[in-house]
């Protein structure tokens, strides 16, 4: 084209255009939702998901043993992973170079093997190899706590270094040695900053925990995941997963909720 | 001066501080003396050495050769406990470091029971004597965060008193400082001074070397190039980079 051309003139302002847009995507969305309504069978979909009998029978071992369950295993990985993550962050910012190599290695291992792997290993792979039998509990403590403690050591490392250097040199300077200074000014001052990262991690080891079906559970070790294919498995009905579904959502909304909150809350300190 | 006034009873005594960072010699053979009770200023200009120099003294900074004698000890000596050494030198930053997390009477008496062992009551009653000090007695429960920057610098120097230690540090205390809020901090500092608190300050805050130090020293590049009475140095430089560095700031 020429210079001479002149420019048309836009049909439409880049707002209107905007408007049209989200209208169109609205309409599209009404859309899908009337052809689901239509095509779908309801009856059997409550059939299926919904059996209030079913979900009835669950009560109370899907809280007192599957919920239960999942809480205790979630929560010793989670302490062991926190324990574990700390000291591989701590190593990571060593002056020694062999405590970086380790734990650079464990850090780099466990968060590249699929946590379903670290679990087969350590149920299945130590007995063989030690000829000890491991408790159920101690191989998901450590196997969640492997898989989680590697992704939160780099997180704690990350809440470390962000805490400012004049802090620590302070510190040093009224006289605190090295893990005095550590544990009463940078180490509180790190997990204030990831707090939100680390209730994340807890989340995904909630989720996690149902791994531990690979190891073969006794009835009273059930979690919610075991447990809701069993009664799914036992009649053959899918109201048992719709129910722990809901479990679920019990611990990870709140926690979600909690993050959220933390992660306003820093943002405003800052 | 009087006789007694040995080495062994100089506040601090460096000898020959050679200070590199990796290829760069920062602090090339420094000789430097601040007898016990005096109050020194370092000047120059950005990047002559200034805070390596203070840091040296208290090992923040570890020297790469030289000898540096704290009331006659020698800190470089490496079976020296530099904890306790650290405790007996007061530090205050140009950014404050107070700990974020901690009241500001928190601040004053964490390390008093952590590194000194004083009971709780004890050290809380250090605390309020030096918040009182330095003015800020009504703070005590406050968060660093709530208090302007000269409010924090005083309470600084409240939390290094707290220590008790025999002499201080100051890096460059008012500069970061709003020019209204300098004025108090540089009020404590002279109170300080005049009850014969061993001194070394980093600062490019003239009015108060002139009025305050015992004695200037003027670095550049990594060297003293020149020290003695306020008045000779600020008043009537010998060297030619005195000379321009001071016409600069002047
Ligand atoms: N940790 C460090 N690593 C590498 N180089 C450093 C370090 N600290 C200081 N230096 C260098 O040493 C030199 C002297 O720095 P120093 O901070 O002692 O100067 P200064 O006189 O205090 O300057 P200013 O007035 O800007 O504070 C500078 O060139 C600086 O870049
Ligand atoms: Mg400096």
């Amino acid at each position: 084209m020429t210079g001479t051309a002149v420019v048309p003139k836009k049909r439409m302002s880049p707002r209107k255009r905007a408007a049209l847009v989200r209208y169109v995507q609205y309409a599209l969305l009404v859309l899908l939702v009337v052809v689901l309504a239509l095509i779908a069978d309801w009856g059997e979909i409550r059939r299926a998901f919904l059996d209030l009998d079913i979900a009835g029978a669950q009560f109370p071992d899907v809280i007192v043993i599957a919920l239960k369950n999942t809480i205790i295993y979630t929560a010793c990985g989670f302490a062991f992973g926190l324990a574990l993550g700390l000291v591989l962050a701590l190593m990571r910012l060593s002056s020694v170079g062999p405590y970086r190599w380790i734990s650079t290695g464990i850090i780099e291992l466990f968060r590249g093997l699929p946590a379903l792997v670290v679990f087969l290993v350590l149920g299945l792979g130590l007995s063989l190899a030690f000829g000890t039998q491991l408790s159920n509990l101690t191989t998901v403590t450590l196997a969640l706590g492997l898989v989680g403690g590697a992704y939160m050591a780099e997180t704690i490392r990350a809440g470390i270094q962000a805490v400012p250097k004049g802090q620590y040199e302070a510190a040093r300077t009224l006289g605190m040695t090295h893990s005095r200074a550590m544990i009463t000014i940078v180490l509180p001052q790190a997990f204030r900053v990831i707090l939100p990262p680390l209730t994340n991690e807890l989340i995904l080891l909630t989720k996690d925990s149902s791994l531990v079906y690979i190891l073969g559970l006794s009835l009273d070790e059930y979690e919610l995941t075991a447990f809701g294919r069993e009664n799914m498995n036992a009649n053959a009905n899918l109201t048992p997963m719709v129910t722990i579904a809901l479990c679920y959502l019990l611990i990870t909304v709140p926690l979600s909720i909690v993050v959220r909150r933390l992660e306003a809350k820093s943002g405003k300190a800052r | 001066m009087t006789v007694t006034a040995d080495r062994g009873a100089a506040a601090i005594d460096v000898q020959q501080l050679h200070k590199y960072f990796g290829d760069n010699e920062v602090l090339k053979g420094i000789d430097f003396h601040i007898g016990r009770g005096e109050v020194v200023c370092v000047i120059g200009p950005s990047g002559s050495g200034k805070s390596t120099l203070l840091r040296c003294v208290n090992l923040l900074e570890q020297p790469t050769s030289g000898t540096i004698l704290v009331e006659g000890d020698e800190i470089t000596d490496p079976d020296a406990d530099v904890d306790a050494l650290r405790a007996r030198i007061g530090m205050v930053f140009q950014q404050f470091n107070l700990f974020p997390h901690m009241t500001v009477l928190r601040n004053l008496t964490v390390a008093q029971e952590k590194v000194l062992k004083r009971g709780r009551a004890e050290a809380t009653q250090v605390a309020r004597a030096n918040l009182e000090k330095v003015g800020l007695s009504d703070k005590a429960d406050a968060y660093p965060a709530h208090l302007s920057g000269g409010q924090q610098q005083r309470v600084a120097i409240a939390r290094a008193l707290s220590m008790n230690p025999d002499m201080m540090l100051f890096d460059e205390p008012t500069s970061a400082l709003d020019p209204e809020l300098v004025g108090d901090v540089l009020a404590v500092m002279k109170d300080l001074a005049s009850e014969g608190m061993t001194m070394m300050v980093v600062t490019h805050e003239m009015g108060f070397a002139r009025e305050v130090a015992d004695k200037v020293v003027f670095m550049d590049g990594g060297v003293i190039v020149e020290e003695g009475l306020p008045a000779d140095v600020l008043g009537n430089p010998q060297h030619e980079r005195t000379q321009a560095f001071l016409s600069r700031v002047l």
